[in-house]
């Protein structure tokens, strides 16, 4: 599967856009209605994150197949890249109660749970990037 | 997984099923019991929002329209709710990993204080120390020597918690180290100060009050270091004073002396030692006054110095409604008749 798409995040528009690609492509890949809800939350948090801290950035989303012997898995790969001032403690923004307690959201620990594999990349004054994938059960 | 969800899905379309055909009390207690069984399954809300939608669409198959729309955008609010849901899990397991870790370091904490009151002849003595949450800010020691000389030391490290349990150690530590000076409170007071200085944070301070009673001449000599008087009772004209030792906090200046006083205990007398915990009680009516802790103390004087303490800490905590707002100590050490 070679579906990917972009979506480029600098205003509450472009969170809504990649809203709607991921949960075209989470219907495609054949997700249920709640993992549609919680892998668009996914990129929802994550977009707001660029919009809020970074300016400007972009959501990748693309479909992801994983062969483990003869089982084949498929799943939705979300990428948040920004190129903003970067996060300095990020054990701290993963901290359970770091972003809720300010009204902020979800936060990363959310995106972490709401997907099954989560990785985060980040560079003082470079940029974030954030990987998440979710996979069809 | 898989199984207990589709045990959860029939369980749930029985319950609204019998509540459809007939709107009864007992049919909704079958929901809330339903409600805990979710909890306990760790089911979050959006799920339970999808498993409704399931169940009432298999029901009527021909909804009208704009009915399963309209559970999609209930679905994606309950998506903040059911983050919350488990934050919250997640929170409250990390909570409990703590308060394991506190209960290790108050049991610890407890090896610092002495494992029972010497006995003395000719002296009745009680103590009583409980601290406010599981850490004390709160220390007392009792040393005895072969001649049936005691030393007693209560000391407050300002704050509470955890740091003020961390100090603990050090002055027990500096203590054990100068064994020589048992009976030279204020010889004593100076080496604690220095050890106290140099080690910990500006901004922590520790106040001290050491006595040391010797029981073949019946003099007890003492000095403090900023710590709350304790009271004097004297017998033979049955009054109570202040046991006032003039001296700085621990910790403040380096070289400091500690001026050391001196009474001579007769029958009957007893020294009264406290922490602050145990005057600024607070009622109420605002602070208790330090004449109403003596008027207890009064009011058990006929007994054991142990039933004295206990007794006095549980008025005052039933004064405060049970709740203590700073750790307690009270020791009280009577010359016997």
């Amino acid at each position: 599967m070679s579906i990917q798409s972009s979506v480029e995040v600098q205003t509450e528009w472009g969170i809504v856009s990649a809203r709607q690609a991921g949960r075209n492509l989470a219907k495609e890949i054949g997700f249920g209605g709640v993992d549609q809800a919680r892998i668009t939350t996914a990129i929802s948090e994550l977009a707001r994150n660029i919009y809020l801290y970074a300016e400007k950035g972009e959501i990748v989303i693309e479909a992801v197949e994983e062969t483990r012997g003869t089982q084949k898995k498929k799943g939705i790969k979300i990428t948040a890249k920004d190129r903003g001032p970067g996060i300095k403690n990020i054990r701290e923004v993963m901290e359970d109660g770091y972003t809720t307690s300010g009204g902020l959201g979800a936060g990363l620990p959310g995106v972490r749970r709401l997907m099954d594999d989560f990785d985060v990349d980040s560079v003082m004054e470079e940029g974030t990037t954030i990987t998440a994938i979710k996979w069809l059960r | 997984m898989a199984e207990s969800k589709e045990l959860l899905h029939d369980q749930y379309a029985n319950i609204l099923r019998a509540y459809l055909e007939e709107q009864s009390e007992q049919g909704l207690y079958y929901a809330q019991q339903f409600s805990k069984r979710v909890l306990e399954e760790q089911i979050s809300p959006e799920e339970v929002v999808s498993l409704h939608l399931e169940v009432l669409e298999e029901f009527f198959p021909d909804l009208p329209k704009g009915a399963h729309e309209s559970f999609e955008l209930l679905l994606e609010v309950m998506m903040g709710y059911g983050l919350a849901y488990r934050e919250h899990q997640s929170l409250r397991d990390k909570t409990k990993e703590l308060e394991a870790e506190i209960n290790v370091a108050a049991n610890m904490q407890q090896t610092f204080l002495p494992d029972e009151i010497p006995h003395i002849n000719g002296l009745d003595v009680g103590v009583l120390s409980v601290p406010a949450s599981k850490m004390s800010g709160d220390y007392y020691h009792f040393v005895k020597d072969d001649h049936d000389c005691v030393g007693l030391a209560i000391a407050d490290i300002i704050g509470k918690g955890i740091p003020a349990a961390l100090c603990m150690s050090m002055i027990k530590y500096t203590m054990d180290s100068y064994p020589e000076q048992r009976l030279q409170p204020g010889a004593l007071l100076e080496n604690v100060n220095r050890v106290v200085e140099q080690n910990i944070a500006s901004n922590m301070f520790i106040t001290m009050m050491y006595g040391s009673y010797d029981s073949r001449s019946h003099q007890f000599n003492y000095a403090g270091a900023g710590h709350e008087p304790g009271f004097y009772y004297k017998a033979a004209e049955d009054t109570f004073e202040e046991l006032h030792a003039k001296g700085i906090v621990l910790g403040i200046k380096r070289n400091t002396n500690y001026k050391e006083y001196q009474l001579t205990v007769d029958p009957g007398d007893f020294v009264v030692l406290l922490s602050d915990g145990v005057t600024e009680c607070r009622t109420d009516d605002g602070f208790i006054e330090r004449e109403a802790i003596t008027r207890l103390i009064r009011t058990y004087q006929h007994l054991p110095a142990q039933e004295i303490v206990n007794h006095v800490f549980y008025e005052l905590e039933r004064a405060q409604g049970f709740q203590l707002r700073d750790d307690f100590t009270l020791i009280i050490l009577r010359r016997n008749v």
